[in-house]
C-alpha cells in the first residue's frame, strides 16, 4: 500500500528528464586502445595479472569468435556494430584494485552515493536499513568496492571480484568458469570470454546458509566503452544465497555495447535465488543512444533437489536480448523465472527463458510480465524442453502482455518440446491493454491518468513484484512507473 | 448543488444529450427514470467529465462553479461521484490499495493532509461493516471476482468513504438481492446530509421505496421531459413512459 502510494509520487515528482541516473561522472581512466584483436585481450589478461591458463583460455575464446556470426533471430532491429570502434578495457585511474574503501576515490565514492547503493559499511549498519546487503560495485570494468566481506568470510562465504578470485581461489574459478556458458555457447558468450572485465564471484559452501543479501551494482560510465562481465555464483551443497544484480548507466548519445555472462551452479539440496534490476539507460524518446544489454545467464541445477530462481525487472536499454534460462539436471531439481518487462519510447525487448528438463520428477514455473508502451516492441521468447531421462517433468507458463496505446507491440513466442511423454507442460497465456473504462473508473475516483496507469500497472506485476526482495520491490515499482513516463496522454 | 442548463452533448459525433436541463438541491434526493437508450448513463458520463463525450453547448455548475473544464479527476475532487452501473475490474489492485490511493490523491488535490494508515484502516472498517462488506474482500483485487451485487456494494463504499458532494448512482438496484438492497438504501440514506444532493437513476419503483427521492425526473431522448414528486414514480410504475415520450422511443 504503501509503495504503491510511493509510485505514486514518485510519478508526481518526475519531470520531463526522467532517467535519473543518466549523469556522467568525471573519473579520470585508463584504457586499452581501441577496437579487438589478440593483443588486446593479453592487454586484458596483463592488466588483471592472469595466470597462463586462463591468457589461453581467453584467447581461444577469442579465435571462437572470429568464426561465429551475430545471432539475427531476434525480433529487435539495430545497426550493425562495429566491435573494432569499442573500448574493451577502461579503469578509473586512480584505484587499481583497491585494498578498502579509504583507497577508493572518494569522487566514486560519490557517484555510488548518487546511486543510492551504500559502500561504507558502518552507514550501513548505522543505518534505519534493517536488512543488510553485501555490495560489489563494477564500475566500467573493474569492481571498485566490496562490502561486508570479513563477516561474509566468516560463515565461509566468499563473495568477491571475480578477478580477485582468479588469485585466492584459483581452482574453483578453473572448475566453473565456462562450465555452464561455454566459450562456445554463442557470439555473444565467446566475445565475453575474450575480454571479460570483471564482476563477482561467490562461493557459498556446504550447509552455509548466506547470513545477508549479496549484491552488485553494475556502472557504465566510460564513453564507448563496452562492459562485459562475468559473473560466477557457486552454491555447495545444501546452501542458500540470495543475489541482487543492479545497473544503470549515463546518458549517451551513442549506443553503448554490454555484453554480460551469468553463471550459476547448486549442488545437492543447494538453492539460489538470483535477482535482477535492469534499469540501463535506454536512449531517448526518438531511439537515441542507449544501451544494448546482450546477456547470457544460465543456471545449471546440478545436484539433485537444488532449485534456482530467477527474477528480473527489465526496465532499461536500448535492446535487450536475453533469456536467463535453467539446465535442470538434478533429479527433483526445480527452476523458476519470474520477469517484468518494460518497453517504452523506441525500447526493444526481446526476453524470455528456457527451462531444460534433464533429470527425473524437475519442474519449472514461468511467469512473465511484458508491458508495452510508446513505440516499443516487446517479445517474450520461451522454450520448455523435456528430454528423453526426465520423466515426470512439469512446467507451468504464464505469459501475460499489456498494452498501452495503440502503437506498440508484444509478441509471445513459446518453443515447447517434450521428448519423454510423461511431461506435463502448461502454457497460458493472455494480452490486454488498459482500457479506457478502466482508467475513467480510476480517474472518477480522483487519480490522474499517470496514477491511474501505475496502479493498474503495479496491479498487472504484482504477482511477479512478490518474487523481490522487499527492498528491490519497491524500488522496482519506482523504476516501473519511471519508465512508463509519458506513456499516457 | 448541481444546475445543469440546456446541455447537448455527443458521442462519436452522434448527439445523445439535447438541451437537457435539472436542477439538484444540496440535500435533495432526485430519481431519473427512462426507457433503455435514452441516455440517463451518457449524462452520468458527461457530468463526470469522461474522455470522448464532447459537451457541445450549455453549462453544468456545482455548487456555482463551472466543472466543464475540469478533467474527471479534478471533478471527483471537488465532490462528484459516480456509482458505475458497471464497475470495472483492477486486477491485481487491492480494494484498499485502490480505497487508499483514490482518498489519498483527492485529498492532496485539494490541499488536505493524507490520512494515516490506521485512520484509514479505522474508516473503511466501520464502511465496510455498515455494509456488510467482509473484510476479507477488502484484500481481493478491487471487483474480480465479484458478483453483480457485491460489485455494487463495493461502489456504495466507495461513496461512503470519498463522501462526495454530488454522487450519481446509475441503477445501483440491479442485481441487487432483497437484502442487499435494504442494506445498500441504508447506506445511502445514512449519507443524506443538507450539503449534499443525489441523482439516483434507476428502472424501478422498488428501489424509491427504500430512497425516497424529493423529486423525480423523467428522461427521453436526451431530455427532461416530466417532473414530479415521488408519487411520479409509482404511476409510471403502473402506465409506463407512453404518456411522456413519442412513439419512436
Ligand atoms: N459511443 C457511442 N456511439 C454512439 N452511440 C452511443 C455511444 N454510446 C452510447 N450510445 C448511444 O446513446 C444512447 C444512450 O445510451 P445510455 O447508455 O446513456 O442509455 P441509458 O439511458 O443509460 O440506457 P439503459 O437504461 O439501458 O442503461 C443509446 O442509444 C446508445 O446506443
Ligand atoms: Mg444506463
Amino acid at each position: 500500500m504503501a509503495a504503491v502510494q510511493e509510485t505514486v509520487d514518485r510519478v508526481k515528482s518526475v519531470d520531463v528528464d526522467a532517467y535519473k541516473y543518466g549523469f556522467v561522472s568525471d573519473i579520470e581512466s585508463e584504457k586499452a586502445p581501441k577496437g579487438l584483436n589478440e593483443d588486446i585481450v593479453r592487454f586484458i589478461s596483463a592488466k588483471k595479472n592472469e595466470p597462463e591458463w586462463l591468457t589461453q583460455w581467453r584467447l581461444e575464446a577469442y579465435r571462437l569468435w572470429l568464426t561465429m556470426r551475430e545471432p539475427d533471430w531476434a525480433r529487435v532491429d539495430y545497426p550493425k556494430i562495429d566491435f573494432q570502434d569499442i573500448y574493451y578495457y577502461s579503469a578509473p585511474k586512480s584505484t587499481p584494485g583497491p585494498k578498502n574503501l579509504d583507497e577508493v576515490d572518494p569522487e566514486l565514492l560519490r557517484i555510488y552515493e548518487k546511486l543510492g547503493i551504500p559502500l561504507r559499511e558502518q552507514e550501513v549498519l548505522a543505518g534505519v536499513q534493517e536488512r543488510r546487503v553485501a555490495v560489489d560495485a563494477v564500475f566500467d570494468s573493474v569492481s571498485v568496492a566490496t562490502t561486508f566481506k570479513a563477516e561474509l568470510a566468516k560463515a565461509g562465504v566468499i563473495f568477491c571480484p571475480i578477478s580477485e578470485a582468479v588469485h585466492t581461489h584459483p581452482e574453483l574459478v578453473k572448475k566453473y568458469l565456462g562450465s555452464v556458458v561455454p566459450v562456445s555457447d554463442n557470439y555473444y558468450a565467446a566475445l565475453n570470454s575474450a575480454v571479460f572485465s570483471d564482476g563477482s564471484f561467490v562461493y557459498i559452501p556446504p550447509g552455509v546458509r548466506c547470513p545477508m543479501e549479496l549484491s552488485t551494482y553494475f556502472r557504465i560510465n566510460e564513453q564507448n566503452t563496452g562492459q562485459f562481465e562475468r559473473t560466477l555464483i557457486i552454491a555447495d551443497k545444501g546452501s542458500y544465497v540470495s543475489y541482487l544484480e543492479g545497473c544503470t548507466a549515463p546518458k549517451r548519445d551513442e549506443n553503448q555495447l554490454h555484453a554480460a555472462v551469468v553463471e550459476l551452479v547448486t549442488h545437492d539440496d543447494a538453492e539460489i535465488k538470483y535477482s535482477t534490476v535492469q534499469n540501463w539507460y535506454p536512449g531517448d524518446a526518438d531511439g537515441k543512444g542507449g544501451i544494448y544489454n546482450f546477456v547470457t545467464k544460465r543456471g545449471d541445477c546440478r545436484g539433485d533437489r537444488s532449485k534456482i530462481s530467477w527474477t528480473q525487472v527489465e526496465t532499461g536499454s536500448a535492446i535487450t536480448w536475453k533469456y536467463p534460462s535453467c539446465i535442470l539436471r538434478g533429479d527433483e531439481s526445480r527452476g523458476e523465472f519470474y520477469s517484468i518487462a518494460i518497453s517504452n519510447g523506441r525500447q526493444q525487448v526481446d526476453s524470455g527463458t528456457k527451462m531444460i528438463h534433464l533429470g527425473k520428477n524437475t519442474t519449472s514455473r514461468i511467469i512473465s510480465k511484458g508491458i508495452s508502451a510508446g513505440h516499443s516492441n516487446n517479445t517474450y521468447r520461451g522454450q520448455v524442453l523435456a528430454q528423453k531421462r526426465a520423466t515426470n517433468a512439469r512446467n507451468f507458463t504464464n505469459c501475460d502482455s499489456l498494452l498501452i496505446g495503440e502503437t506498440c507491440g508484444a509478441h509471445t513466442i513459446p518453443y515447447i518440446e517434450a521428448k519423454n511423454a510423461s511431461a506435463v507442460f502448461e502454457h497460458e497465456a493472455t494480452t490486454s491493454k488498459i482500457s479506457e473504462d478502466q482508467l475513467f473508473y480510476c480517474m472518477q475516483r480522483g487519480l490522474s491518468a499517470e496514477e491511474a496507469t501505475a496502479l493498474i500497472v503495479n496491479g498487472f506485476v504484482r504477482d511477479v513484484l512478490q518474487q523481490l526482495p522487499m527492498e528491490f520491490a519497491v524500488e522496482a515499482q519506482k523504476l516501473i512507473s519511471i519508465s512508463l513516463e509519458g506513456s499516457v496522454g | 448543488m448541481i444546475e445543469i442548463r440546456n446541455l447537448h452533448a455527443e458521442i462519436d459525433g452522434k448527439q445523445i444529450i439535447n438541451g437537457l436541463s435539472l436542477t439538484v438541491q444540496n440535500g435533495e434526493v432526485a430519481a431519473i427514470m427512462g426507457p433503455n437508450g435514452s441516455g440517463k448513463s451518457t449524462l452520468s458520463y458527461v457530468i463526470s467529465g469522461r474522455d470522448g463525450y464532447e459537451v457541445t453547448g450549455g453549462e453544468i455548475l456545482l455548487n456555482g462553479e463551472n466543472i466543464l473544464e475540469m478533467n474527471a479527476a479534478e471533478r471527483a475532487a471537488h465532490g462528484v461521484f459516480l456509482a458505475f452501473q458497471y464497475p470495472l475490474e483492477i486486477p491485481g489492485v487491492t480494494t484498499m490499495t485502490f480505497l487508499k490511493a483514490c482518498l489519498n490523491a483527492q485529498r492532496k488535490s485539494r490541499g488536505e493532509a493524507e490520512l494515516s494508515t490506521p485512520d484509514f484502516m479505522k474508516r473503511v472498517k466501520a464502511g465496510a461493516e455498515k455494509l456488510g462488506v467482509p473484510q476479507d474482500m477488502l484484500r481481493r483485487a478491487l471487483n474480480v471476482g465479484f458478483s453483480g451485487g457485491e460489485k455494487k456494494r463495493m461502489e456504495v463504499l466507495q461513496m461512503s468513504l470519498l463522501e462526495p458532494s454530488f454522487a450519481i448512482l446509475d441503477e445501483t438496484d440491479s442485481g441487487l438481492d432483497i437484502d442487499a438492497l435494504r442494506i445498500v438504501s441504508e447506506g445511502v440514506n445514512a449519507l443524506r446530509d443538507p450539503k449534499r444532493s443525489f441523482l439516483v437513476i434507476t428502472h424501478y419503483q422498488r428501489l424509491l421505496d427504500y430512497i425516497v427521492p424529493d423529486t423525480v425526473h423523467v428522461m427521453s431522448k436526451g431530455q427532461i421531459v416530466k417532473t414530479g414528486p415521488k408519487e411520479l414514480a409509482l404511476e409510471l410504475e403502473a402506465n409506463g413512459y407512453r404518456d411522456y415520450v413519442g412513439e419512436a422511443a
